[in-house]
């Protein structure tokens, strides 16, 4: 790796100190792309790489992270992943591949799932135009620093955005979960009911004991509290998460999109 | 033969899930007497299996249990920073690189070979995954069992005395020890090679499909 990469990374301020280096990692490796991306419970996605523009923000429109193979693959997990060993074959990565060769990503890829505190998520992806020989050559080499490269990614990116470090919490039942993340996605009480084939009743006992595991005052601040700590997820895009990703900003003030 | 299989997937193995944690209970609560908790099923669970750990189990041809082990990153929360602390002389094992080992189960029914394959699917982790280590707990009883297997770890640090020993060990990967135990699980690394790619995809495969 280059020079002293670590410690710089050590020191990055900001996501676009993260973009730098990034930039020169990938030089340095003389592959097609780096990307760092951390994709929060809520579905907001950080990162930086080298990625075009345009396919990130293709990415984030379409809502490839539902049904990214690389991020079903590795989500959870803790083992470095080559593309080739992923399920491609559903229509909706069918898709995803066919979009992505439009932004010539590369035909090849590794990616390295991080796993860090309280159940926090990210993913750091090398990916390139390779046959599989040289492929298997690259990653052969370059696996050990690599997930040394993406795990100190990771840390900075928790420094810089500390505020987004999940906070452990007490779990939430599956019922529990289910009341609150309906809630959240605006249902009245009496729909959720219905919903859940529960009563009102049995309803207020399950939002009754979210509640005070989450030290909450009333249903609404229960809500906001699952929410924020990734206890219940409502959906990306959906959702309207924006996330940061240098770049971005750029292409969103080309297509006037507020 | 050997699995893979993350806690997420295990319920796709019901037969294999249910025999290891009773298993489990078996071994370390009847066995060994330890402190841990029994879950209504009388399966022995912990907080660690519900970080979604990756299991090596051997699964006997019968589809049940003839022995496990449990991985986690020590990059996230893991039983070796959490409780044992004090034997790591310094502070918390926290390392992209390697992950702690920890319930290393064997079925009373099993032969000693069965705990030299569960080391054989450490040491293929190790090797596929470019892991430098594995740290993992273990009382005095397993010292003979890694020497015979021919798997020793480097001790970091030791509590207790006797039988109650508690030491807290480091293991490598070198292409030598990976043989060793290969030839004490009576496993060919080809075969090794084969369950590893049936758990986490084979290349060749989906190039082919």
């Amino acid at each position: 790796m280059p020079d002293d990469f670590l410690a710089r990374l050590e020191q990055a301020e900001a996501f676009e100190d993260l973009q730098t280096l990034i930039l020169e990692l990938r030089d340095h490796y003389g592959v097609g792309h780096m990307v760092y991306h951390w994709v929060s419970a809520n579905g907001e996605q950080y990162g930086c790489g080298t990625y075009p523009p345009d396919w990130v923000q293709t990415y984030i429109e379409r809502d490839y992270l539902r049904i990214d193979p690389v991020v079903l693959g590795c989500y959870q997990r803790f083992h470095p992943v080559d593309w080739r060993k992923l399920d491609w074959s559903t229509k909706a990565a069918k898709a995803l591949a066919t979009d992505a060769a439009r932004f010539q990503i590369g035909n090849q890829g590794y990616s390295i799932p991080i796993r860090g505190p309280n159940g926090q998520f990210a993913l750091f992806t090398v990916c390139d135009h390779r046959d599989d020989l040289a492929w298997d050559e690259f990653t052969r080499e370059n696996q050990r620093n690599l997930i040394l490269i993406a795990h100190y990614f990771n840390n900075s990116a928790l420094m810089i955005e500390r505020g987004r470090t999940p906070t452990a919490a007490k779990p939430l039942s599956p019922r529990e979960t289910d009341a609150l993340t309906f809630l959240a996605m605006g249902y009245g009480r009496g729909q959720v009911a219905d919903m859940l084939e529960i009563s009102e009743h049995t309803l207020r006992a399950y939002i009754e004991s979210a509640r005070l595991k989450l030290g909450a005052n009333n249903t609404t601040h229960a809500v906001a509290r699952a929410l924020a700590e990734g206890l219940i997820i409502t959906g990306g895009a959906t959702n309207g998460a924006v996330g940061n990703w240098p770049g971005r900003y750029e292409i969103q003030g080309k297509q006037g999109v507020a | 033969m050997l699995r893979y299989i993350y806690g997420s997937d295990l319920a796709r193995f019901p037969r294999l899930e249910e025999s290891m944690f009773l298993d489990r209970a078996d071994q370390f609560k009847h066995r060994l007497g330890w402190e841990v908790t029994l879950d209504t099923k009388g399966w022995e669970r912990d907080e660690y299996d519900d970080l979604n750990p990756l299991y090596v189990i051997w699964e006997n041809p019968d589809g049940t249990h003839g022995g496990s082990m449990r991985f986690l990153p020590t990059v996230g929360r893991t039983m070796v920073n959490d409780h044992f602390g004090n034997l790591t002389g310094g502070g918390p094992i926290c390392d992209p690189g390697i992950w702690e080992c920890t319930r290393f189960c064997l079925s009373p029914k099993s032969e000693s070979k069965i705990a030299a394959a569960l080391m054989l699917g450490g040491g293929e982790l190790m090797r596929h995954f470019k892991l430098a280590q594995f740290a993992g707990v273990f009382d005095a009883r397993m010292v003979r069992i890694y020497r015979m297997i021919g798997s020793s770890p480097v001790v970091l640090g030791e509590s207790g005395t006797g039988r109650g020993k508690i030491s807290l060990g480091l293991w490598s990967y070198s292409p030598q020890a990976h043989l060793r135990v290969a030839q004490s699980a009576g496993v060919s690394l080809a075969l090794s090679e084969k369950w590893f790619q049936r758990s986490f995809g084979a290349v060749e495969l989906l190039l082919s499909a």
